[in-house]
């Protein structure tokens, strides 16, 4: 396939992999400040936007982290690349890029969404209720679900895994430090039904909690660590992503006959995943190790574009 | 809504004849839309439009805000053509084009048109479209022009004129597909039986069309549609094509030329290319033989077309055959060619090159429609009758100080079609572009696209004239 349509597909699904990421915290974080919190709000309103990592960006617009300085920047703020909207308009111009290789069933869903999300950001009263960002997370759904149903699990459709799976397997593991440091800091003093529901929260931001406790039925955050970083079934963890990008990367170097740079740092990763158990990470910190994760990562993505999406004659 | 308080008025309408009476062939739509209740034909329009929105069958329009996302105006009520008249045109146009064709070669090779004195050389050799690089060149199969549109009118006496050929890279085939997708919607029922020839395989069509063109057939490579890009107004069309027939969509920076061999840069590497779709004009096609400044073509791409690596459609310097100045011979053309009385005729065009003429011309401005030769799209065009004496005295020094820039023809009075305004239906004139493929053997889509001007009494029916489009229903024999 052309080099530029393979970068293309990469990215929409990246970014529409970002939006729902990004909806779904703003909404689980939306109904944890419902009940009575152990933090301060804008402690954990902060810890959002510290998982995007563009704090500096927040900090010099709006100064402090309230609830809605907060939505409004991860939502609708067109100053933010990463809000929803900028993820989402990215993401449609991305399928028009590539609308002869995605299917018209995908290209119609992301359309109708983003023409849904311009609608509701031209309101004067922009809405951040539960139906809005439940929209988003449901119309990405729906894009995987035309995505696995509707087109050929051809090249195009490994790239558009890598996407998926690379964002999402940052995002977690964004989520999963962030979150990490915060509640340990902070929640060892505090009534443990409060610690408790907080775990909860984090493992809903990673839609993890109720096939979590089908495994653990109690949260132990080491558990909860155990489960984001290594589980093998669960789609959202960062083990299972990294086997699908091994998976993919494999896929696309039996069609093309290239990819030993991306393959070798995800089989590096992964190799290290068999080694080390949560007591090792926790042991030697799991800031550390996520930071080992986020330059794999990185170097992956890099190695992935360098392959395949800038050809230099030979 | 309906046709209760509808007129005709003096115009010939594609509905009803001179008496009022609704045309047989129309009967079965004319009394679909009259048994709707009132507001039934506009929430019918108003889903169609709807429907564009969703399908992203729009255009930017792009200025320093964020760009704007428009639809092209569509309106459900279908214009249609008689079985009989459409072999009529059928003929027409199959003849036109062929020598059409003909003469694109002729005057790239023999010239023999200009020693007989058919056609004057000058006047060909002045057009800006003619490409002195193409000489002695003859492209695969001696196809010039495998994909082509040409535009077609009614005038008052029922008589259909051609208006334009359109040889370099015709648009407006994916709206006639998507107007037959949603008017399908609108009247589902009319359609089936009034007996509506279907459109659906032009893009197979298409396909071996440019299939046809393949340098070698034995051992085929890819092909792949050319686009200057996403910001392009016809984007979504390009895209569409793409798409229906399986084929890359391509910019100019996904070609590599190696060594006069066309290649895409590709996942596995650089692939080479047979044959190209390209929908960029010739000047901005290779900016080492034409604009320097272009960012849309392929650099080396010349170099490779005219060692015959690779094929192009359609051929450049084919719009030599579609300047507005030598449109006025096609009739002559004809008759040289291929010895036949052109079978559909040209609109009476003034040469204002040619001195007799332009003096005409310009004593009767206040009669005529002045187009620029080089111009398409309704730009650069004076409606002598609506123009004020401001403009019309500005066409006329420009015409004195470019004379072979300008054409003019008497005003037709194009004929109407009911179209939805507002809350009624009115008349509204409309042309038609049938589009004509010139593979293995000709082809012309039995369809095409109707476009209509919205602007009440306007003439003028191009989309960036204020225009909008509708279904075109060529009926079986």
């Amino acid at each position: 396939m052309l080099s530029r349509v393979a970068d293309c597909i990469y990215w929409l699904n990246r970014y529409l992999e970002r939006a729902d990421n990004i909806a779904r915290f703003v909404q689980v974080n939306t109904h944890l400040m419902l009940d009575t919190s152990i933090l301060g709000d804008d402690a954990v309103w902060r810890a959002l936007v510290e998982i995007t990592g563009d704090h500096d960006n927040f900090l010099k617009r709006y100064g402090t982290y309230t609830e809605d300085n907060v939505k409004q920047f991860l939502t609708f703020d067109v100053n933010n690349p990463n809000s929803i909207l900028e993820s989402i308009t990215r993401a449609r111009d991305n399928a028009r890029f590539v609308s002869e290789t995605i299917t018209s069933e995908m290209w119609e869903c992301i359309n109708r969404l983003y023409l849904y999300l311009e609608s509701v950001a031209h309101q004067d009263q922009q809405s951040f209720s539960h139906e809005f960002y439940e929209h988003i997370k449901l119309s990405n759904h729906l894009f995987i679900g035309l995505t696995h149903a509707t087109m050929s699990h051809n090249e195009a459709w490994h790239f558009s895994r890598l996407g998926r799976k690379i964002e999402r397997a940052d995002k977690t593991s964004r989520l999963l430090d962030v979150s990490y440091f915060l509640l340990l800091a902070e929640g060892e003093q505090t009534r443990q039904a409060l610690h408790v529901m907080h775990w909860a929260a984090l493992l809903k931001s990673a839609s993890a909690l109720e096939m979590y406790l089908k495994k653990y039925h109690l949260i132990e955050h080491h558990h909860v660590v155990e489960f984001l970083l290594f589980d093998k079934h669960f789609p959202r963890s960062v083990s299972h992503c990294l086997r699908g990008l091994e998976s993919s990367l494999l896929a696309i170097f039996e069609q093309t006959g290239r990819g030993q740079a991306p393959l070798a740092y995800v089989d590096n990763l992964l190799t290290l995943f068999t080694q080390v158990t949560v007591d090792d990470v926790l042991g030697m910190g799991l800031h550390a190790f996520i930071d080992n994760i986020q330059t794999a990562l990185n170097n992956v993505h890099d190695a992935t574009i360098a392959t395949y999406c800038y050809l230099e004659e030979s | 809504m309906d046709f209760t308080n509808y007129k005709s008025e003096e115009f010939f309408d594609e509905f009803f004849n001179a008496t009022g009476e609704v045309r047989s062939l129309v009967k079965p739509l004319v009394d679909r839309i009259n048994s709707l209740s009132k507001d039934e034909l506009k929430t019918r329009q108003e889903a169609a439009n709807a429907m564009f929105m969703t399908l992203g069958i729009t255009f930017g329009v792009y200025g320093e805000q964020k760009a704007q996302e428009k639809i092209f105006p569509f309106d459900i009520i279908p214009r249609v053509i008689s079985s009989s008249e459409w072999l009529h045109i059928e003929k027409g146009l199959q003849q036109r084009i062929t020598a059409l064709n003909l003469f694109i070669q002729d005057v790239y090779n023999d010239e023999k048109i200009f020693k007989d004195g058919v056609v004057p050389r000058e006047l060909v050799m002045s057009a800006k479209s003619y490409l002195p690089v193409m000489k002695g060149f003859t492209p695969p199969n001696k196809v010039w022009i495998p994909i082509t549109g040409i535009d077609l009118v009614r005038d008052a006496d029922g008589t259909i004129y051609v208006l334009e050929d359109n040889l370099r890279c015709p648009s407006g085939i994916s709206y006639v597909l998507a107007n037959r997708s949603i008017v399908k919607k609108s009247f589902p029922n009319a359609l089936k039986t009034m007996r509506v020839s279907a459109v659906d395989d032009y893009c197979l069509q298409l396909y071996s069309t440019l299939n046809a063109l393949r340098p070698n057939r034995d051992c085929p490579n890819s092909i792949a549609l050319l686009t200057p890009g996403v910001y392009n107004s016809a984007y979504y069309e390009h895209a569409f094509l793409a798409k229906q027939m399986g084929i890359d969509l391509a910019e100019g920076s996904d070609f590599k030329v190696i060594d006069d061999i066309v290649m895409m840069r590709k996942t596995h590497g650089f692939e080479r290319v047979d044959v190209i779709y390209r929908r960029v004009d010739d000047d901005y096609l290779d900016p080492r033989v034409f604009r320097e400044d272009s960012m849309l073509g392929i650099p080396g791409l010349m170099a490779s077309y005219l060692k015959g690596n690779v094929a192009l459609a359609n051929a450049p310097g084919a719009g030599i055959a579609d300047d507005k100045a030598v449109y006025a011979y096609v009739p002559q053309m004809i008759k040289y060619y291929l010895d036949e009385e052109p079978i559909l005729p040209n609109v009476p065009t003034h040469i204002c090159d040619e001195p007799k003429s332009r003096d005409y011309v310009i004593n009767n401005l206040d009669k005529m429609v002045v187009k620029a030769t080089n111009l398409a799209g309704g730009y650069g065009m004076l409606m002598g009758h609506q123009a004020s004496q401001k403009e019309r005295d500005e066409f006329k020094q420009a015409i004195l100080a470019n004379p072979r820039n300008y054409i003019a023809q008497p005003r037709l009075n194009l004929s109407r079609v009911p179209t939805i305004v507002e809350q009624t239906i009115e008349g509204r004139h409309v042309d038609f572009r049938p589009y004509i493929l010139y593979g293995d053997d000709l082809y012309v889509l039995p369809g095409g696209l109707t476009r209509v001007a919205l602007v009440k009494d306007s003439l003028v029916v191009n989309s960036s004239q204020g225009g909008g489009s509708k279904d075109t229903w060529v009926l079986k024999s």
